[in-house]
């Protein structure tokens, strides 16, 4: 049969086969990179941990040094290596295998993603018109100075005229971000903040030229440039902000199964795209890779984990015939699948369509800035019009005062302090929580986040660090400790790594004929005596038959009729997940946890952390109907939460956090995203998330405030241009320096959190339907 | 009146001229990549021209 012919094939993809593995990665090098001209290509990589100049310097130099390469250049700002390479000269594959000897993690960046734009376009444009105005408001500065202090009505003329020149130009092209905004809310027949911006710019232009050729006194040129610039700043302000933090996430997103590697009748195995997977096609994933569609397994067998998919801690196993689910990690085996849907029906697909429903509820959530405009802008309007009223009745129809004054209102009342307001505290505190190693995706989460009143956190991956280690071992003399360790070395089964971790020796031993037995655990020769480690019954069965030692479950190691020696593995808490619990109940929040997993396991989280209210084996969609009950009878819900099946959660719930190792979905999802290991970032979000509320309504307070001074002088008609310049510039100053004290923000509340994480003894709880001791050694 | 006729289109044509440096910079990479910049200065060997 077919699965006999491939499984001499298998066994060469899974031992490492280097051909096979480079042409594939050439394929997709291929697929990601922009062709120049002739051979040359350019690839953009994704590293992540470049640092400092050593590391740019290690990574040009050392490129510049292959055949193949013409040109590096290392974009520290975006963490990508931009290289042209020769085809002719060398293969592309190898600049990521000689990066990777380098010591850095590289991820092809693929150009057709929309979300991680390399050229940030919209940001140049900004920066280019607030580069206009800004030279435009100088100059008509430097003029207007000149008439206020005393300028001959001649020389005055003539500077308004020059003001003038320089005005309209660049208010045509400085103010189109303002200009298409305002557009668009009106042809929908709404009122944003951009339309008084718009309508005072205008406006104070019109009236300005027409009182310049008709030689009037006033002209508020420099208003209208100056109004522009310092709303410029705040807009791109707030953009550069959206960029960094979309940026960053985007950064993190690893480079997942994009694709999967089709086997088929006399072909050779090729790299395929997952848009051109379709249902009934053979698929082949090896060890460390995820499943790309849903699939039942055909060939062979491996230990899979669902912890991202499910948020059930523990491993399986699966064999042929089984089912599994789009985005298990495959752990221990090459296994052959047969697709049973293709990408768009798949379960992450499924998980995709279920977070979109769930997202437009958030979708609707308006910012306080925008919350401000729709009072703030009918209002100023309805001011305006009925200053005009007032003085056409009070002057007896004198149309040219009636509407200098009017103009003079809609120039004063104009948002200056309230565009700056809300991005520049927006900005300071996303770089506060930046430094504190926590990532923010859009300023209004700090809103939503502020008035969260439930946190529900996920269990597996969150809670948990989702990641075994070795609690309690007994005792191996050296010889058999180089031999686990070595032994361990050969799998990325996670209860592998932690016995690679926990045993602290340096020689490694030549072990021959490894081999990995999906299910009980990887075997080798040594010396001719077989060696083993993984499940403890499996191991036991070459161990001395020494019944005092043995036991049923768990993970153990041991050399053909030896001494049998147990590891016992835990979960452990997320370091500060104690405290941060804690903290968050004593400020009167309600703490839940909403997990996948057995009840015994959440069970015995729960106990340790002194949480009450817990939910467990819930699929997503109770998940989203937990939080959206809740939601519906007034609590807002902050969700904390890693896996696939937390991705609709998260995108259901008021504001959601998710921490670094994260599935992709769950990451793309929330609006925090926090590197370091600990929880505590939770109460650091929200303690930064409160002190930027307090600040926004200092300075709506503070803009209030001015207006309430400024607009009865400007109905009154007392307003001249002078007045305006200094009132707008002192407001905007103002806000800005409130805002700026956001960077003396000390974290009081929270103390480092203990380096050593609590250990949590989940196969002491783990009850008797799943593998005891939860792990099962490869 | 007539030095204004002189110094104010020389203000403007130094006020032109520092726009049109900044959208040279821009326009040639400059300020994309503002950490890396400020690293490689502390680098002998960098390259400064960007690709």
């Amino acid at each position: 049969m077919s699965c006999c012919e491939t499984s001499t094939d298998l066994k060469g993809a899974a031992s490492g086969s280097l051909s096979f593995a480079s042409r594939l990665d050439e394929e997709r090098l291929r697929a990601a990179s922009r062709p120049l001209e002739g051979m040359q290509h350019q690839s953009d990589f994704i590293v992540a941990d470049m640092h400092c100049a050593a590391c740019i310097g290690t990574i040009e130099r050392g490129l510049l040094s292959m055949p193949q390469v013409c040109s590096v250049r290392a974009n520290l700002t975006n963490r990508t290596v931009s290289v042209v390479w020769d085809a002719d000269q060398g293969s592309g594959s190898e600049i990521m295998n000689f990066l990777k000897r380098l010591g850095f993690e590289a991820n092809l960046h693929f150009p057709g993603e929309a979300t991680s734009q390399l050229v940030d376009e919209a940001g140049g444009r900004l920066l280019k018109a607030l580069a206009v105005a800004g030279f435009a408001a100088a100059n008509i500065m430097l003029l207007s100075v000149s008439v206020w202090s005393g300028a001959d009505a001649e020389t005055a003329k003539l500077f308004h005229l020059i003001s003038g020149l320089i005005a309209v130009p660049a208010v045509a092209y400085a103010g189109q971000p303002f200009f298409t905004s305002a557009l668009k809310a009106l042809t929908v027949r709404r009122l944003n903040m951009d339309v008084p911006i718009s309508l005072a710019v205008v406006l104070a232009l019109a009236m300005s030229i027409f009182e310049s050729v008709t030689n009037g006194s006033d002209a508020y040129f420099d208003a209208a440039v100056t109004l522009l610039f310092f709303l410029l700043i705040g807009r791109y302000l707030d953009h550069l902000m959206r960029q960094r933090a979309r940026g960053a996430v985007d950064r993190l997103v690893q480079l997942t199964s994009k694709g999967g590697v089709l086997i088929g009748e006399g072909k050779n195995p090729h790299y395929i795209d997952l848009a051109e997977i379709s249902e009934g096609m053979r698929l082949r994933v090896n060890p460390g890779e995820r499943l790309p569609v849903d699939g039942i397994v055909v060939c062979g067998s491996s230990d899979i984990d669902r912890a991202l998919v499910t948020g059930e801690s523990n491993t399986i196993t699966c064999q042929p015939g089984d089912r599994l689910e789009a985005g298990v990690l495959i752990l221990t085996g090459s296994i052959d699948v047969t697709a049973t849907t293709d990408a768009s029906n798949s379960f992450l697909a499924e998980i995709s369509a279920m977070m979109d429903a769930a997202e437009q509820g958030r979708g609707q959530y308006v910012g306080i800035a925008d919350r401000m405009a729709q009072i703030y802008a009918p209002a100023v309007h309805v001011l305006a019009l009925l200053t005009f009223v007032g003085w056409m009745i009070y002057t007896g129809g004198d149309w040219h005062s009636s509407i200098y004054v009017a103009i003079s209102v809609l120039i004063i009342t104009c948002p200056c302090a309230l565009g700056l307001a809300v991005p520049v505290v927006h900005v300071i505190g996303a770089h506060q929580l930046m430094r504190r190693g926590i990532m923010m995706r859009d300023g209004t989460a700090f809103e939503r986040l502020a008035e969260v009143s439930t946190i529900a956190f996920d269990k597996t991956g969150t809670l948990t660090m989702g990641e075994p280690l070795v609690a309690d071992s007994d005792g191996l003399d050296t010889i058999n400790e180089r031999l686990a360790k070595s032994l361990a070395g050969h799998s990325s089964h996670p209860a592998a790594r932690a016995v690679a971790a926990h045993l602290d020796v340096a020689h490694s031993v030549a072990l021959s004929g490894v081999e990995e037995v999906p299910g009980f655990g990887v075997e080798a020769r040594y010396r001719g005596k077989l060696v083993r480690l993984g499940r403890a019954v499996w191991v036991a069965e070459i161990a001395a038959a020494d019944a005092a030692n043995a036991r049923s479950s768990g993970v153990a190691f041991a050399m053909q009729d030896e001494v049998i020696c147990n590891f016992v593995l835990e979960d452990r808490l997320r370091p500060g997940a104690g405290q941060t619990v804690k903290s968050l109940t004593a400020s009167g929040l309600e703490v839940e946890i909403v997990s996948g997993d057995h009840s015994s396991t959440v069970a015995a989280v729960a106990k340790v952390l002194g949480i009450e209210k817990q939910s467990c084996g819930m699929t997503p969609a109770e998940k989203i109907h937990h939080i959206q009950v809740l939601q519906q009878s007034g609590t807002q819900v902050l969700m904390v939460g890693d896996g696939l099946n937390d991705a609709p959660a998260l995108a259901a719930a008021h504001v959601s956090m998710a921490p670094a190792s994260a599935s992709d979905v769950g990451r793309l999802a929330s609006d925090f995203v926090f590197t370091r290991p600990g929880l505590d970032a939770v109460l650091t979000a929200r303690a930064i998330a409160l002190k930027t509320g307090q600040l926004v309504r200092q300075n709506f307070a503070f803009a209030i405030f001015y207006n309430c001074i400024a607009v009865p002088l400007a109905i009154a008609g007392q307003i001249t241009p002078l007045i305006a310049a200094i009132a707008m510039s002192t407001s905007s100053i103002v806000v800005i320096a409130n805002s700026m004290r956001l960077n003396f923000y000390k974290d009081r509340i929270i103390q480092r959190p203990q380096t050593n994480a609590t250990s949590l003894r989940l196969d002491a709880a783990s009850s008797t339907d799943q593998t005891p001791a939860g792990r099962v050694a490869a | 009146m007539s030095h204004l006729l002189i110094l104010i289109p020389l203000a403007l044509a130094l006020g032109a001229l520092g726009l049109a440096a900044f959208f040279w910079s821009l326009r040639s990479g400059q300020y994309d990549d503002l950490e890396g910049a400020s690293v490689r200065i502390l680098d002998k060997e960098s390259e400064d021209t960007p690709i």
